[in-house]
């Protein structure tokens, strides 16, 4: 193998990648596919993105290593690098320093049934662990995909939720407020749990949203019978180093860049009530 | 540098005031720009020296919570003196560097790393506990997955001259975090001040080849058992003297990580100012931010990296706001996560018991008296009330 | 035969699990089975609530509607749900329009009957109580949620 693919020799120095294609997924939130040549990130981890002049912010990768295409990442035009970011038109450069953290675990669920819980922006990161599961589709027993959002508007991946609905997979969406233009469900994520079949005994569940979200929701898959070491969630902290060397993204004993994002709930759970951590 | 551990060995020679100058010079003969102690703007620093007579001759300080001064000894002690305002931090894991410069191109931009040449440093006089919180930042920047090839390179050519602590500062609490005060690694050649009326020499002890090839070009003498003997005397009284303790610390991080909603942080954060003071004097506090800039042109664009503290505001920004808004939260993570959550991270404690930070608190907090307090009222904050 | 047959249908459904077959019974009582077609009212705004619904297939959304803006939806309900709380307290009108999203069927409960059961058998109506309370409580959660608009941009 040639040089580490996640840079370890120079890690503060981003790549560049180009944009090969952009694509508006709600009225402020972008997908970019990047030709990144040799730099992927498994589902679950993130790359720094930086924009010429501007800054870098972490992005997850909402894309499949495994398979062939682009790497993605999907973009909420918030800040002022987000919105440089989001901008960006085909061709242009961008610097990419990465893959950093941890995965999915989706080797762990194989064998078992799949439950996965996204809120909001949420569904970015677990696009790619919802794309490598279908893609290998026998190593899971039922596949359950969750989504709430906030209004039928802010559906991320529109036409391909549709897509997996026609698969082997149980998709159900749902939004906080809804007009009579929607027929879907309205009501918060929790209660999609409920009514979504899995085998609790046997089931893993991947969480990613809004931090209250996924308190709500590991505490429902809990009370639902799935274990709190087979329910990982994916935290957020300000990170800027992404090697566990500036301290930003501490969430107690753990660096999110390093431990995290992805992290089992019955690690992180007492420390998720604690205020201001 | 060897990490092997030295002990008062057959190679221990003893040298005078000629030898120490002959030391210095021979260092920069061999290259090494001369990082150690002076007498500037009140305050014993370290920074740029040239030779013996730039060393804190007949210095000491008395040091106190929120206080500083110096004062003469009645000798010529050459290092008489406790912890320094600021630690070697800033000569390893610089308070500024260029990361990076980025350039426009026709079809987009190029990005070079532009890294300032390391210069060959020899640290001199360091203390056990500055010693210790260099191998703490060594396991931080340089001891995971991807080390930081700044402080690696500048790192790796460190000669260090050690000197067992003479005497102890008023906020000094090594010997309850097992730091100090004698030096036991980490170093190339160690050196006890022995002043006893008319004598005025320094028992060396080796810690690595190059220590023991630079020993071997200075006028000396071998050192006998009376001389090894007045240098544990030195260090005992240095050890006996300590300004502070730690309570129990190997009980401290699991009593912090079970007291984080504690009242003694709201009642700490009420005295405290948020400046930051203490991270900043902090030998073992590595955090940083990074500031991304552009030419007026929008030609060019470089990165730099800057130290910053967990007591700022914008240090836990997420969007839409800062993660530890209030003063007591701000507290309670540096404190936290020098005496626990550290262990977790790195495997050590972040704290290597020097006082700085008391010292240079400008309202006299006091790391060691929080953890008190908190042990004598464990567990109280729970959300249940009060009978 | 036919009452027998509401008893087994409320005993079945989950929102009555575990409930003794004499409660049961009482409830069938009260019980009826109808259908709404997709975009009929099992319920409208400011109406007497004079009874709920125990959704057995089909989805029925809670809604209001502001001036303006049309019908606003907040909930969607469907088997295994319960429509209609506002029974249970004075004064026991409708509060939302509850419409079928698609065909729906049902069992609906007469709520004067069922008041008066539970209040002649108070072992009976704890144990209604205790069911419709998890339900609040749900509910109420639930509802925090929504209001907090987690999903929200944050500026």
């Amino acid at each position: 193998m040639a040089a580490r693919a996640d840079g370890a020799s120079a890690p503060f120095l981003p790549r560049i990648a180009r944009v090969r294609s952009r694509r508006r997924e709600t009225h402020d939130t972008w997908s970019l596919a990047l030709d990144a040549a040799g730099m992927a990130g498994e589902p679950g981890q993130f790359n720094m993105l930086y924009a010429f002049g501007i800054g870098e912010i972490p992005v997850s990768v909402s894309s499949d290593a495994a398979a062939t295409g682009p790497l993605v990442h999907t973009i909420r035009a918030v800040g002022a690098v987000s919105e440089a970011l989001a901008a960006l038109r085909p061709g242009a450069a961008l610097g990419l320093r990465g893959p950093f953290g941890t995965t999915w675990p989706l080797a762990e669920a194989a064998g078992g049934d799949l439950v996965i819980v996204a809120g909001g922006l949420g569904l970015a990161p677990l696009r790619g662990a919802i794309r490598r599961a279908l893609a290998e589709r026998g190593r899971y027993g039922r596949i359950a995909v969750l989504y709430g959002t906030r209004s039928p508007a802010d559906i991320l991946y529109r036409s391909e939720v549709e897509r997996w609905r026609r698969l082997d997979v149980e998709v159900a969406v749902t939004v906080d407020h809804a007009d009579q233009r929607w027929h879907g469900n309205v009501g918060v994520v929790t209660k999609l749990i409920g009514r979504a079949g899995f085998a609790a005994a046997h089931a893993t569940a991947f969480v990613c949203g809004p931090e209250i979200m996924m308190r709500f929701t590991a505490s429902a898959l809990e009370a639902a019978g799935i274990a709190p070491a087979r329910i990982h969630l994916s935290l957020e902290r300000n990170m800027k180093c992404a090697v566990g060397q500036c301290g930003r993204c501490q969430f107690g004993g753990s660096l999110i860049c390093r431990d995290g994002a992805v992290m089992r709930y019955d690690r992180v759970r007492p420390l998720l009530t604690i205020r201001e951590l | 540098m060897a990490e092997r551990e030295a002990e008062h060995s057959d190679d221990a020679a003893v040298i005078n005031r000629a030898g120490v100058a002959a030391l210095l010079q021979a260092l920069v003969d061999s290259g090494h720009h001369l990082v150690g102690p002076t007498v500037r703007d009140g305050a014993i620093i370290y920074t740029d020296i040239t030779g013996l007579t730039d060393l804190p001759q007949g210095w000491t300080d008395r040091q106190a919570g929120g206080s500083y001064r110096l004062e003469r000894r009645g000798d010529a002690a050459l290092f008489g003196y406790a912890a320094t305002p600021q630690s070697w931090k800033r000569f390893l894991h610089l308070p500024t560097v260029r990361l990076w410069r980025a350039e426009r191109t026709d079809d987009g931009f190029a990005i070079s790393e532009a890294p300032e040449p390391a210069r060959k440093i020899a640290l001199i006089a360091a203390r056990a506990c500055d010693l210790q919180a260099i191998a703490i930042q060594d396991r931080v920047l340089q001891g995971g997955r991807y080390p930081d090839p700044g402080y690696a390179a500048r790192r790796r050519d460190i000669f260090v001259v050690a000197v067992n602590c003479g005497s102890a500062g008023g906020t000094c609490f090594c010997v309850s975090m097992q730091t100090g005060p004698r030096v036991r690694s980490g170093f190339d050649l160690a050196l006890t001040e022995l002043i006893d009326g008319d004598r005025h020499e320094f028992l060396v002890e080796v810690g690595s080849p190059g220590g023991a090839a630079l020993l071997a070009q200075l006028p000396r003498r071998r050192a006998g058992g009376d001389d090894v003997a007045a240098a544990a005397a030195v260090v005992a009284r240095t050890a006996a003297a300590m300004g502070r303790a730690m309570p129990r610390p190997a009980d401290v991080p699991a009593l912090l990580r079970r007291n984080l909603e504690h009242p003694r942080w709201e009642a700490v954060a009420d005295r405290c100012l948020s400046c930051a003071n203490c991270t900043m004097v902090c030998p073992t506090c590595f955090c940083t931010s990074v500031e991304d800039t552009i030419s007026l042109d929008g030609r060019t664009a470089e990165r730099v990296q800057r130290w910053d503290s967990c007591f700022t505001m914008d240090f836990s920004h997420v969007h839409g706001g800062s993660v530890r808004a209030s003063p007591r939260s701000r507290y309670r993570q540096w404190m936290t996560h020098k005496l626990s959550t550290w262990w977790e991270q790195f495997g050590t404690s972040g704290c290597v018991g020097c006082g700085r930070c008391i010292t240079w608190c400008p309202v006299g907090i006091d790391i060691t008296e929080e953890v008190a307090a908190i042990a004598a009222s464990d567990g109280a904050g729970g959300a249940r009330g009060t009978p | 035969m036919r009452t027998r047959s509401l008893d087994h249908l409320i005993c079945e459904h989950p929102f009555f699990a575990g409930l003794a077959r004499e409660y049961c019974e009482l409830i069938g009582g009260c019980a009826r089975n109808i259908r709404i077609d997709r975009g009929g009212y099992l319920f409208r705004e400011g109406e007497p609530a004079d009874q709920f619904f125990v959704i057995r297939h089909g989805h029925v959304v809670l809604e209001i509607v502001a001036p303006g803006k049309g019908p606003l939806r907040f909930l969607t309900l469907g088997p295994g749900d319960i429509a209609g709380v506002a029974w249970l307290v004075p004064p026991y009108r409708w509060v939302f329009d509850a419409q079928a999203v698609e065909l729906t069927r049902a069992l609906a409960i007469d709520a004067g009957c069922l008041r008066d059961k539970a209040e002649q058998n108070h072992d009976f109506g704890y144990e209604l109580m205790k069911r419709f309370m998890t339900l609040l409580v749900q509910r109420l959660h639930a509802a925090q949620l929504q209001m907090l608009d987690v999903y929200g941009s944050p500026r």
